[in-house]
């Protein structure tokens, strides 16, 4: 029942929010706050009570399930469950969640309450997609969550925000179509091998399928997820709706929205069609690699701040897709931390951008310069960022770039090289945000520039806090995702048996390489 | 005793820590006091540990010690943990030896900057993370330190920020030396691929058992690594940051682009010897690029005229030699003159320092002039650096750790006489330059007036340096002169020692006294045409073949040019060009196309019957006319 509230207490909260704004603007942004509070609370004793990620059955890495018999007839059942996986993701939500309430505190004044129903309804939705095991069901919440931030988008956004929205909702809207069709199609085909018609995960998973059919259907999600993630050539909504989206809107974006692609990936398509995958390794590796290297040139270029960060995702998400496709452990678990890690770093910098904006009134990196004697705390707050954007050891995203790269070099040489890359390249442009903006000499415009107040630096100091500990002593995360990625290897290299598929997910050097196969399998008994 | 090492890069992250948190609200000597308590502590603590290692070595001459595991996924799990042996505990002391003189002295020569405690907190965390580089005692751990010595030295760097191009040359440093990390970084990979560990001992001891000499892997894992050192050792190719880098203040060029971080190359290559053994070819690229790069910087340190250049060059020139005492195997000689260095080089821009600071921040030697006597502490502290720079025979550390190089490139199990060539050579251009800078700042006429004069603060880490840079190199000598190798004996517990069997004591009284006539006639010649006739070298300078040399010289040999024209320009063209990004117009392109056929089609909804009759009069004929005839 634990799960259904975290997503009853939202839609709940956005709701209350609405009808309390008639009569009190700040009662809206108090109950966004003590909904999200909450919880974030509760995912909070979701993993204190499952440190290490314990598993509920032998085989099975969930932790927490409730089944509830929906449709019957159609084989739909309201089926929510968590793990590790899924568990940290609702962690990161829950935070992000209250940060942009917080952020939204005083740059919001239009409309407060519909803009916080449509905040928290976003919550809900991803919460509900990564908490979904029944198709359906993850399906309804993966629209749920696009049609308020659609909303978002298109109402409190900046100059430019109906072609950022409209853009955003196509994008989106026609690579999920994809996903509804190859879902309805996993449907029938399941039904039709075992008469079972159903939309459940945990029996879809296994399904027997002809290799072009597993192939076309793996396209059918991966379109979905990589549109999301996203990945270049499909990555065109991103810019636009980062850039046009208030505050509040693009940290969602940035931080939890991308993360369903990632989540979807790991979620569905590796476990659903473990062959095709791995056929498709090689190129999934490429259009990460791809994605992080254009990513970067494109941030390098940007002069409007947000546009700028906005192409670090672009970067940063392509690191996803090629650990996403070594599918060993090492960079599996790597897509995890970078998951989470982007979503603080990257979370951080738009609030930055956001509160430089509320400041100045523009995100013209040319009108800025030499602000650091003005706003230090800012500039030091960049810093930091900018310097977990280029994967300085210390902060979390080094070792998820780390791991990542260590583990997609075992799949594929070559491809890992040329990511690798775009370390230097990163460098690039994270060195580019601190010239531009807090370097250099200052602008003609000579003008009073508050620095961060007390409810600014809470943000930034939990966010800060947060990168530290996960560049410190990421032992706690890593612990909790493991049952859950071995379990996603598992797998695929059952499958790989099942085929009589000799070919290993790594390739075994004498002796002292890991032994991944053995391993997984303790990992998955525990 | 021994365990008290994590406190040693434990104080400066605190100051770190205190600094950056509260150093905005500290009143400036609060700031100071913590910045140099932290180092000076750390420095106590480094030489009791030191103490008790010699006194009393652990097993196996090596001390581990984890703190916590830092990670662990499918095998690889680092700790953070560290390795105190030999050639640690020597960088340590440098470190926190070199590094607390310099923060002493950075208390009046920072005195009433803007960002004086950022000043600080910058230092701190270099020292800590430098501290971390060497003790790490995995590669992740080195990696950590490695990088975070790379950002402070871009922090440091780009200090007075106002100015557009300190900004620019802090980010050349780091995006340079980046590219060398990234090198470095997939060496890692292959290393953790192919051994399945990144733990230093571990791989000392499996790469042997798992590689043989000269295949493949460990050729391609030792270059990739060689890759990293020349980033941040500033070697060729990638030494194009170290002069740029003197943007930043003067202190921060003695510790970091002098004393320390600059050596954190022939740091790795020490610590992994055993990769590069197993990598001969690469080994001896290792002194190739060390001979070069030696000559190269040199030339281009005659023609500088701020001084600080100067004294940039000549490091980048004298970390060629110690690359040039790895390449030839001399191990215990390289780390031996990266030590001397570390006094004798902080020793000579801190002093520069006084100089510049003195002179209202004058760095152009040919403004000076006549500096003698306005600073003589200054002066003669100079002068002792200068000594052990050129290697003045005898009486300075710097002869015995530059004529033990020599000797193994001449005579070693590795001996390659053009690098022994080439180390002679450059001997002689060191002689001419130093000559050169110090005729030119301290003697002739006094072009300027003193504005202010250094107190005891800055004069005592210039004293202490002195006496290092001098009595530092004689617990090392010859066989000719007394035989003790109290330092060699010390790191070769650890690094292969290299024999020079073969070569007998009248081959090396020979060698010596060849490399001594080289230097003594390199200072006689800069002193005829530099103090006597300096006119002679003007008009040489002036004539065009003279000027074109100069102007190449002068800026570096055309690497930045290079690079730029190769790298930077297209890279920047193709970011500018594609700033809208081209895979765009294919979306915007099929918006457009549904917007013209919404046009068309809109147009056909005229509302008028007689259009609407005709429309379905010409696809009746149509139709049929296909019907018919298909």
């Amino acid at each position: 029942m634990i799960l259904l509230w975290l997503v009853i207490i939202l839609m709940a909260g956005g709701i209350a929010a609405w009808i309390a704004a008639k009569w009190n603007v700040m009662a809206a942004r108090w109950i966004s706050l003590i909904a999200t509070l909450v919880d974030f609370v509760l995912a909070i004793i979701i993993w204190v009570e499952h440190p290490s990620g314990i598993t509920l059955g032998a085989n099975a890495p969930w932790l927490v399930d409730f089944r509830w018999n929906w449709i019957p007839s159609f084989g739909i059942s309201f089926h929510m469950a968590i793990d590790g996986l899924s568990l940290l993701l609702v962690l990161l939500t829950m935070f992000i969640g209250v940060l942009s309430v917080l952020t939204s505190w005083t740059e919001i004044e239009y409309r407060a309450g519909f803009f916080h129903f449509n905040l928290l309804w976003i919550l809900a939705g991803i919460t509900g997609v990564f908490l979904s095991l029944d198709l359906f069901m993850f399906y309804f919440f993966w629209e749920v969550m696009l049609i308020p931030m659609y909303f978002l988008i298109g109402i409190w956004g900046h100059e430019n925000r109906i072609y950022a929205s409209f853009k955003f909702f196509i994008f989106t809207q026609a690579s999920s179509l994809f996903m509804l069709v190859a879902i309805v199609a996993l449907y029938f085909i399941h039904g039709k091998n075992t008469g079972v018609y159903t939309f459940d995960y945990l029996q879809l998973l296994g399904t027997a399928l002809p290799p072009a059919a597993e192939m076309w259907l793996m396209f059918g999600f991966l379109i979905a997820f990589v549109v999301k993630l996203p990945i270049v050539p499909l990555h065109n909504w991103l810019p636009d709706a980062h850039t046009e989206a208030p505050t509040a809107g693009s940290v969602v974006l940035a931080a939890l929205l991308l993360k369903t692609g990632a989540y979807g990936i790991l979620r569905f398509v590796i476990p659903l069609f473990p062959n095709a995958v791995r056929d498709f390794q090689v190129p999934g590796m490429i259009l990460g690699a791809i994605g992080i290297i254009y990513g970067a040139i494109l941030a390098f270029a940007q002069t409007d701040f947000k546009r700028l960060v906005a192409y670090t995702s672009v970067n940063h998400m392509g690191f996803v897709m090629l650990g996403a496709f070594a599918l060993n452990e090492l960079a599996l678990q790597g897509v995890v931390m970078q998951m989470l890690c982007h979503g603080i770093s990257t979370g951080a910098l738009f609030i930055l951008v956001g509160a430089l904006y509320e400041r100045i009134h523009t995100r013209d990196l040319n009108k800025m310069g030499g602000f650091w004697d003005q706003i230090p705390r800012m500039g030091g707050v960049g810093l930091v960022f900018a310097l977990a954007s280029l994967g300085l050891p210390g902060l979390g995203n080094f070792i998820a770039e780390f791991l990542i790269l260590a583990g997609s070099y075992m799949a594929n040489n070559w491809v890992t090289a040329v990511a690798t890359l775009g370390l230097v390249a990163s460098t690039i442009y994270s060195l580019r945000i601190m010239a531009r903006v807090f370097y250099g000499r200052k602008p003609k415009i000579e003008k009073h520039i508050p620095d961060f107040n007390v409810r600014e630096m809470i943000i930034m100091g939990s966010l800060i806090a947060a990168i530290v500990w996960l560049g410190v002593f990421p032992h706690p995360v890593l612990d909790t995702s493991r049952p859950a990625i071995n379990n996603i290897i598992n797998t695929t290299s059952q499958s790989s048996s099942m085929s009589n598929l000799k070919k290993p997910l790594l390739p075994v050097k004498t002796g002292t390489t890991v032994q991944l196969a053995g391993k997984s399998e303790k990992g998955g008994a525990r | 005793m021994l365990d008290l090492l994590w406190i040693v890069p434990a104080l400066p992250f605190l100051g770190f820590l205190i600094l950056a948190l509260f150093g905005a609200r500290m009143p400036g000597k609060a700031a100071a006091a913590v910045g140099v308590a932290s180092a000076g502590l750390s420095a106590l603590i480094t030489i009791l540990i030191g103490i008790s290692f010699i006194s009393s070595p652990p097993q196996g001459r090596v001390y581990i010690q984890t703190l916590w595991e830092w990670f662990n996924v499918a095998g690889m799990n680092p700790s953070i943990a560290l390795r105190l042996d030999p050639v640690s505990l020597t960088f340590i002391f440098v470190i926190t030896f070199v590094g607390f003189l310099i923060h002493l002295y950075s208390v009046e020569y920072m005195e009433g900057e803007e960002g004086y405690s950022r000043f600080f907190a910058y230092m701190n965390l270099f020292v800590g993370s430098m501290l971390m580089l060497v003790l790490g005692d995995n590669l992740i751990l080195l990696y950590l330190g490695w990088e975070g010595v790379g950002l402070c030295s871009y922090l440091l760097i780009g200090f007075w920020y106002k100015d557009p191009e300190n900004g620019y040359a802090a980010r050349k440093a780091f995006i340079v030396t980046r590219v060398g990390d990234t090198a470095m970084a997939i060496g890692l990979f292959i290393l953790f691929t192919e051994l399945g560990t990144l733990n230093i001992g571990k791989i000392l001891e499996q790469a042997p058992l798992n590689w043989a000499v000269g295949s493949s892997l460990p050729v391609l894992t030792a270059a990739l690594l060689l890759g990293g050192a020349v980033g941040k050792s500033a070697q060729l190719p990638l030494q194009t940051w170290l002069p740029d880098a003197m943007a930043g203040p003067t202190p921060v060029s003695a510790l970091i682009h002098a004393a320390t971080m600059v050596t954190a190359g022939v740091y790795l290559i020490a610590r992994m010897h055993v990769i590069f053994t197993l990598a001969p070819v690469i080994l001896t690229i290792v002194g190739v690029v060390g001979a070069l790069t030696l000559l190269i910087a040199g030339f281009s340190a005659l023609t500088q005229s701020d001084i600080k250049r100067v004294l940039a060059y000549s490091t980048i020139s004298q970390i060629g030699y110690m690359f040039l005492a790895l390449g030839v195997g001399a191990w215990s000689a390289g780390i031996f003159h990266f030590m001397i260095h570390a006094f004798f080089k902080a020793l000579l821009f801190l002093g520069s320092g006084v100089i510049i600071l003195a002179l209202h921040h004058e760095q152009n030697m040919f403004k000076m002039g006549g500096v003698k006597n306005m600073l003589p502490v200054t002066f003669w502290t100079f002068i002792i650096g200068s000594a052990s720079l050129v290697a003045l025979p005898l009486i300075t550390g710097g002869f015995y750790s530059k004529d033990l190089i020599l000797f193994y490139a001449f005579s070693g199990e590795r001996a390659n006489h053009w690098l022994y060539a080439a180390g002679l050579l450059g001997a002689f251009i060191t002689a001419l330059y130093t000559t050169r800078m110090v005729v030119i700042t301290f003697f002739g006429e006094a072009k300027t007036h003193l504005h202010r004069k250094p107190t005891w603060i800055m004069e005592v880490p210039l004293i202490v340096l002195a006496v290092l840079s001098t009595f530092g190199g004689f617990i090392e000598l010859p066989d000719t002169l007394g035989h003790l190798t109290l330092f060699s004996g010390f790191i070769q517990t650890i690094l292969p020692a290299n024999s020079a069997e073969g070569a007998g004591i009248s081959t090396e009284l020979i060698l010596q006294i060849v490399a001594a006539v080289t230097v003594i006639l390199g200072i006689f010649i800069a002193y005829l045409f530099y103090y006597k006739n300096p006119e002679k070298v003007a008009s040489f300078r002036w004539s065009s073949f003279g000027n074109t040399l100069h102007n190449y010289w002068k800026k570096g040999w055309g690497f930045d040019w290079l690079y730029d024209k190769l790298i930077v320009t297209p890279v920047v063209w193709i970011a500018e060009v594609n700033k809208s990004d081209f895979i765009d117009l294919i979306y915007t392109f099929i918006a457009w196309i549904n917007r013209v056929f919404n046009r068309a089609f809109s147009f056909t909804q005229s509302g008028r019957v007689r259009w609407y009759a005709m429309g379905i009069a010409l696809g009746a004929i149509i139709t049929l006319t296909i019907a018919v005839f298909l």
